[in-house]
């Protein structure tokens, strides 16, 4: 019998590690980055700050200190989470390199969405702490309680941007399919957008708008890790919502491995 | 007589000097490419007008959930999005192609337009037509007209010439952010999202009131990008209400001034950023 190969030769590993190192190959990229996130925060922050203000200085369960939380947690969860609907699966399903991929001994599935995963907690370094950094100085945010809130929030937050990236993967399998899947990025875009609570937070929705929001995975990828690491919920309910994304989890990841399936079945490469 | 029979059969476009000719056959065939795939583009379209929608749900959530915002009803704000995003859309549909600048740049196309006996701008701007930013202007159309209903306004030759004014200073205002953050592109490769700060960060700020804003923000989006004068400060005058701390009520009419700067600044951003290019390759 071989011996199990160490964790450092496991090609999952790997393809985790090449997407850390892929996106610290652009220093410039990140400082982009982080200057168009704090932009939007002071906007957001702006904005949602006088929101409270007007409402008396609490507005759906939100002080001026949780709200100030919610934005900048959020700004900094950006880069770490797939808003945008565009992934390399569906460039690569375009231009027929997927192909290559089916070739190679590992999971297409596995391999995607770890090197994506890779490339979000890579991003938590230098966008999403400066980001929370500049949160904390300019408006005085909400911190977590205690250490548990800290150590829940951290597994809230590697969830949610598990639930992001194997959702993107499932999404962009309808290449198979449909070829230029531009359009469903768009619309991608527009609602996860809307319903990860990027501009607002959900819990401002009237009611059936929010038990929408709540019948789709994009509360998972980044309201529900901001709860969590902001303390807005503890104990019981902070366990709840990593249970639902859990739940999210295994439900996109199934979706994906089934569209894969039937996909590869699909596929047609032309040229040689 | 035979001429005139001629001449109204010729379609508009068709009666335009050679050298535009030229830039409606790439349009068309640009449209033409964008159709082909069916389903992706049909739901392109849709998407593009939810993205409009949805975007103007989050002020309707936001409204809805306060009473006012920085003195703002959401019947007020209405109008102050509609403009802001009626100009944007307006402004993308044109200068939107812009933002593409650093895949030329780092595939080396950029070099062709440089062969070519038109200015690389010019070519820059028609070498893709988005028919879906098409689309996209209808949800800004809809929320200035619903504003401007719904708003006690005092009709006047006065309040048309102010909105007609507004629009067109925000289209100009808004497509020399695109062609600023052009010229940037030179120097920023894989940087591109620092001109999102003030492109779509500007689009982001014009439909908010301007007075929630702390001073470093009144400072970018008020002057160096100055998108408050694309839809925020026309309606506070339009409006009679009051506008920023200090400012007089006028101050809206001063629209082409913030225009005519954005026009030089970002003149001069292209041109710096034209002249440090030194091609990629090949």
């Amino acid at each position: 019998m071989r011996p199990l190969p160490s964790l450092t030769r496991n090609p999952y590993w790997r393809f985790l590690v090449a997407g850390i190192r892929g996106q610290s190959a652009y220093p410039l990229a990140t400082v982009a980055g982080l200057v168009a996130n704090a932009t939007f925060g002071l906007l957001k922050g702006g904005i949602m700050g006088a929101a409270v203000a007007s409402s008396g200085g609490e507005l759906a369960g939100y002080s001026a200190a949780t709200m100030a939380a919610f934005v900048w947690l959020g700004q900094g969860m950006l880069g770490s989470v797939n808003l945008s609907g565009r992934s390399d699966l569906q460039t690569r399903i375009k231009s027929g390199d997927v192909a290559v991929d089916f070739l190679r001994p590992v999971s297409v599935q596995a391999a995607h969405i770890l090197t994506d995963v890779g490339k979000g907690l890579f991003a938590l370094l230098p966008r999403g702490l400066p980001s929370v950094v500049i949160g904390v100085l300019v408006s005085g945010m909400a911190l977590p309680p205690d250490a548990a809130a800290y150590a829940l929030g951290l597994a809230s937050l590697l969830i949610g941007i598990t639930v992001s990236h194997a959702t993107i993967y499932a999404v962009a399998t309808s290449g198979f399919w449909l070829v230029e899947t531009r359009g469903v990025s768009v619309l991608y875009m527009a609602l996860s957008g809307f319903f990860t609570g990027l501009f607002t937070p959900i819990y401002l929705f009237p009611d059936w708008l929010l038990t929408v929001a709540l019948l789709t995975p994009f509360p998972s990828m980044m309201q529900f890790p901001i709860d969590v690491l902001s303390g807005q919920v503890t104990g019981a309910a902070a366990g709840q919502r990593i249970g639902v994304q859990l739940v999210w989890l295994a439900v996109v990841l199934a979706v994906g491995h089934l569209t894969t399936r039937a996909g590869r079945r699909r596929l047609e490469v032309q040229g040689g | 007589m035979a001429e005139p029979k001629v001449q109204r059969r010729l379609r508009p476009w068709q009666t335009l000097p050679d050298g535009l000719r030229a830039y409606r056959a790439v349009l068309a065939s640009r449209g033409r490419s964008q159709a082909s795939y069916r389903a992706s583009f049909r739901m392109d379209l849709v998407g593009a007008v939810l993205v409009g929608l949805i975007e103007f749900s989050e002020v309707w959530v936001l409204y809805s959930a306060t009473d006012q915002i920085g003195g703002f009803t959401l019947a007020q704000i209405l109008l102050v999005f509609g403009l802001a995003d009626l100009a944007f859309s307006l402004a993308d549909l044109v200068a939107g192609h812009c933002d593409n600048l650093p895949v030329y740049v780092r595939a080396g196309t950029l070099d062709v337009f440089f062969l070519r006996p038109q200015p690389v701008l010019a070519q820059l701007i028609t070498s893709d037509l988005s028919l879906r930013r098409l689309a996209r202007s209808l949800v800004g159309a809809t929320a200035l007209t619903a504003g401007l209903v719904l708003n006690d306004i005092d009709w006047s030759a006065g309040t048309v010439g102010l909105l007609v004014l507004a629009l067109v200073c925000g289209f100009v205002i808004f497509s020399a952010q695109f062609v600023t953050a052009a010229g940037l592109q030179f120097f920023l490769i894989n940087g591109s999202e620092m001109t999102n700060a003030f492109v779509y960060g500007g689009r982001y700020a014009a439909t908010q009131p301007a007075n929630v804003w702390p001073r470093a923000l009144l400072v970018v989006f008020g002057a160096i990008f100055p998108v408050a004068f694309a839809a925020y400060l026309p309606v506070s005058t339009l409006l009679g209400a009051p506008g920023p701390a200090g400012l007089p009520t006028w101050v809206g009419w001063c629209a082409p001034v913030a225009a005519l700067w954005a026009v030089v600044f970002a003149w001069l951003c292209w041109r710096w950023g034209l002249r440090h290019y030194r091609g990629a390759g090949g």
